[in-house]
């Protein structure tokens, strides 16, 4: 009989393997699943994992993997601040879209004027934009103990419908044959994130995403106001004792992962996207949600779950083009990494013990 | 610079893919909005890529993408086909123009199609449907069948070519019954089951007897089904399992011929990029099967209609006309131009509502 005992302390060994142990064994089960497709599975791994880091192509593919992964770890660093403080901002997609909306409308205000304080501007307006949209559930939660849950993912929804009516309507491209969508940023160098180093995929979204992993792990070892936000999360009732404003951590980690959010829209908007158009969010904010556990909600953590997640979306499109595979397979497969990433997690709180079943009396 | 420095990286890995090209075989590639098993849309573009294959045989290899969202990530989805060696690619959703053109300016030696876009490069051709002469048949049928005078119409995004169809759509059912009303529901999707069905489900509880849709899935036929007593049109695909009733007929989008004809001239090297937009008579667009569900008089005017649209003796948009605020649009007997119908960003007097914007 197979017994889980509880490990008094985590395993240092096991926190480390088992994302390798993971990644091992959806690579055994996804190749089971390619080969019932009729498709070679060594082939349609290796196309995942191999082929856009190291593959023929993996020239223009690296930087693709960097351009999928930023957003992701940029959202990730702002959402784990709260999650670590029991706060769950569910809405970064709608404060995505919006940040995104707000940087690009001063972009196109700008239109076609050139100047170095364009693109800072809708920067800071991208930014502003995100806090605006997470500060409504924040204040919610703190003045009528609405549950920020529902309001920051209900939110997305409303923002949907903005971005919807912005692409239709103010922002639309008035040289556009009455067509949605906004003025492509490509065509407007002032208002353009261009790529830092050519042909890289590095913009300035990339450097953001670095930048605040640095600090979102000085915050958390060595400021006073990561230790509180972690005591509020750990310890709700020790915090508050302490003298730890629950109100000031609500608003300062809903508006500084809105803010991050908001930064993400804006990069992308004005750069790999290139326009508002009502198709223009992907899901970055929900997947953000998996990175930041993935990532164990751990700065550095995070940065690696962002880049796998990144690599197993441009690993599988090229899988999908190369063998010609259905999407949903992939879907399947990046499913299957989440699953046992947080499956096998068990390892490391638990230890797997063989007990011999004992006949008991009763029953 | 940073364009210098990709086409260095192109050029070296097209050298490395060289030997792979001595069989000689044309890549052709597909990029698809939505699933193959859509049973519209991207259905109907994927019978058009096998029937490529099934014409050339060895001579041609075709590859696919399906459900490649309209954003930054098809531009993506169209590098990675180039780089793979497709030498022609359809992409077949308007979302992908922006993306189509920039992959383009990056291959001049790839050969783009972009389905429903107005722009156009040295490399990048453009075609579409005129959808909107089948919606004519479309309506005239929705008119005369109503009986509570209320159609219902499922709109996707408001762009020119939707709008097109609610105007033709309206006009001829108008005709045919002059006490008909269209409600509209804008659901900003191509495909997306759950909504297009609760749309479809939303038209008929407001008294809507006949469903038009124009996405891409067969949600809104099954929920017409389910409600009993509402008639809809096949859209893109004929959907002739849900024949005869609710389906009583069709817009079919034949792509095959297209697809041949290109694929032909890359390899004959006549290809150069041009601008189609083919209608009932060239057979791009094709009228599905009438279901014994339509009288015998309906269908046969439907018939009619289309044979006239088909042989050029009457065009669906056609004076007297007049915008939705009551100016004139279009005189007596004159013929609406190509530009304003590719651009065509109002409705016809009587259609309420407003083009969303």
């Amino acid at each position: 009989m197979l017994l889980l005992e509880r490990r008094p302390q985590p395993s240092r060994f096991w926190i480390y393997s088992t994302p390798l142990l993971a990644i091992a064994i959806t690579m055994i089960s996804g190749g089971a699943l390619f080969a019932l497709l009729g498709e070679n599975p060594v082939e349609a791994v290796l196309a995942i994992f191999w082929e856009p880091v190291f593959g023929e192509f993996s020239f223009y593919h690296r930087p693709q993997i960097l351009i999928k992964s930023g957003p992701l770890v940029l959202i990730a660093i702002g959402l784990s601040l709260g999650f670590r403080a029991g706060i769950w901002n569910i809405g970064a997609e709608g404060q995505y879209i919006i940040g995104a909306l707000t940087g690009a409308a001063v972009g196109l205000a700008f239109y076609p004027m050139s100047g170095w304080f364009i693109f800072p501007l809708m920067v800071v307006s991208g930014a502003m934009g995100g806090i605006l949209w997470a500060s409504i559930p924040a204040f919610l939660r703190t003045r009528f103990g609405a549950n920020e849950i529902l309001v920051s993912l209900m939110l997305v929804y409303v923002a949907e419908q903005i971005l919807a009516k912005m692409a239709l309507g103010p922002l639309r491209n008035p040289d556009g044959h009455g067509f949605p969508g906004s003025r492509n940023f490509q065509n407007y160098p002032s208002a353009h994130n261009a790529e830092l180093i050519a042909g890289t995929g590095i913009h300035l979204g990339i450097a953001a995403a670095l930048v605040s992993v640095m600090f979102a792990h000085v915050l958390f070892s060595k400021h006073i106001l990561g230790y509180r936000i972690r005591l509020s999360g750990e310890a709700p009732r020790a915090a508050r004792f302490a003298g730890v404003g629950t109100s000031r951590i609500v608003f300062f980690c809903l508006c500084t992962s809105g803010a991050l959010a908001g930064l993400a829209g804006l990069f992308e908007v004005s750069g790999p996207s290139g326009q508002v158009n009502i198709d223009f969010n992907t899901g970055y904010g929900f997947t953000a949600i998996i990175v930041a556990f993935l990532g164990r909600l751990h700065p550095v953590g995070i940065l690696f779950a962002g880049l796998l997640m990144g690599l197993t979306y441009i690993g599988g499109e090229t899988a999908e083009t190369r063998l010609g595979l259905p999407s949903a397979s992939i879907q399947i497969f990046q499913g299957m990494l989440l699953f046992y990433l947080l499956a096998v997690d068990v390892l490391s709180n638990y230890r797997i013990r063989v007990k011999p079943p004992k006949t008991r009396s009763s029953a | 610079m940073k364009l210098l420095k990709f086409l260095s990286g192109v050029a070296t890995a097209l050298s490395l893919a060289l030997p792979s090209l001595a069989d000689e075989k044309l890549k052709v590639g597909f990029i698809y909005v939505g699933p193959i098993g859509d049973g519209g849309w991207t259905y109907e573009h994927d019978i058009g890529r096998l029937a490529v294959e099934d014409h050339f045989g060895d001579r041609v290899e075709t590859i696919y993408k399906e459900s490649v969202d309209e954003g930054a990530d098809s531009e993506r989805s169209i590098t990675q086909m180039a780089l793979e060696g497709a030498d022609l690619i359809f992409t077949t959703s308007f979302g992908y123009m922006d993306a189509t053109l920039n992959v383009a300016k990056k291959f001049p030696n790839v050969k783009f199609e972009h389905a429903t876009g107005y722009k156009t490069a040295p490399n990048m051709s453009i075609y579409s449907a005129r959808f909107y002469e089948g919606r004519a048949v479309q309506g005239h049928i929705a008119g005369k069948m109503t009986k509570s005078n209320i159609v219902g119409y499922i709109a996707s995004y408001p762009i020119p070519e939707v709008i097109r169809g609610i105007n033709s759509a309206y006009i001829h059912a108008r005709k045919a019954n002059p006490d008909v009303e269209f409600k509209i529901i804008w659901v900003y999707t191509w495909f997306d089951p759950a909504k297009e069905a609760d749309a479809a489900t939303a038209l008929v509880n407001q008294g809507a007897d006949v469903v038009l849709q124009h996405t891409d899935s067969t949600a809104p036929q099954s929920a017409a089904e389910k409600a009993g007593g509402v008639i809809t049109f096949g859209q893109a695909s004929d959907m002739a399992q849900f024949a005869p009733l609710p389906r009583v007929s069709s817009i079919i989008d034949n792509w095959a011929p297209y697809y041949i004809a290109r694929t032909q001239a890359v390899l004959d090297g006549t290809w150069v990029s041009t601008d189609t937009w083919d209608g009932i008579g060239p057979g791009m667009v094709g009228i599905g099967d009438i279901s014994e569900a339509v009288p015998e008089d309906v269908k046969a005017e439907a018939l009619a209609l289309k044979n006239a649209i088909a042989s050029g003796e009457y065009h669906p948009f056609t004076g007297p006309l007049s915008k939705q605020d009551g100016s004139q649009w279009l005189a007596e007997g004159e013929v609406a131009d190509d530009g304003t119908l590719l651009g065509m960003n109002f409705y016809v007097e009587g259609v309420e509502g407003e083009v969303p914007n």
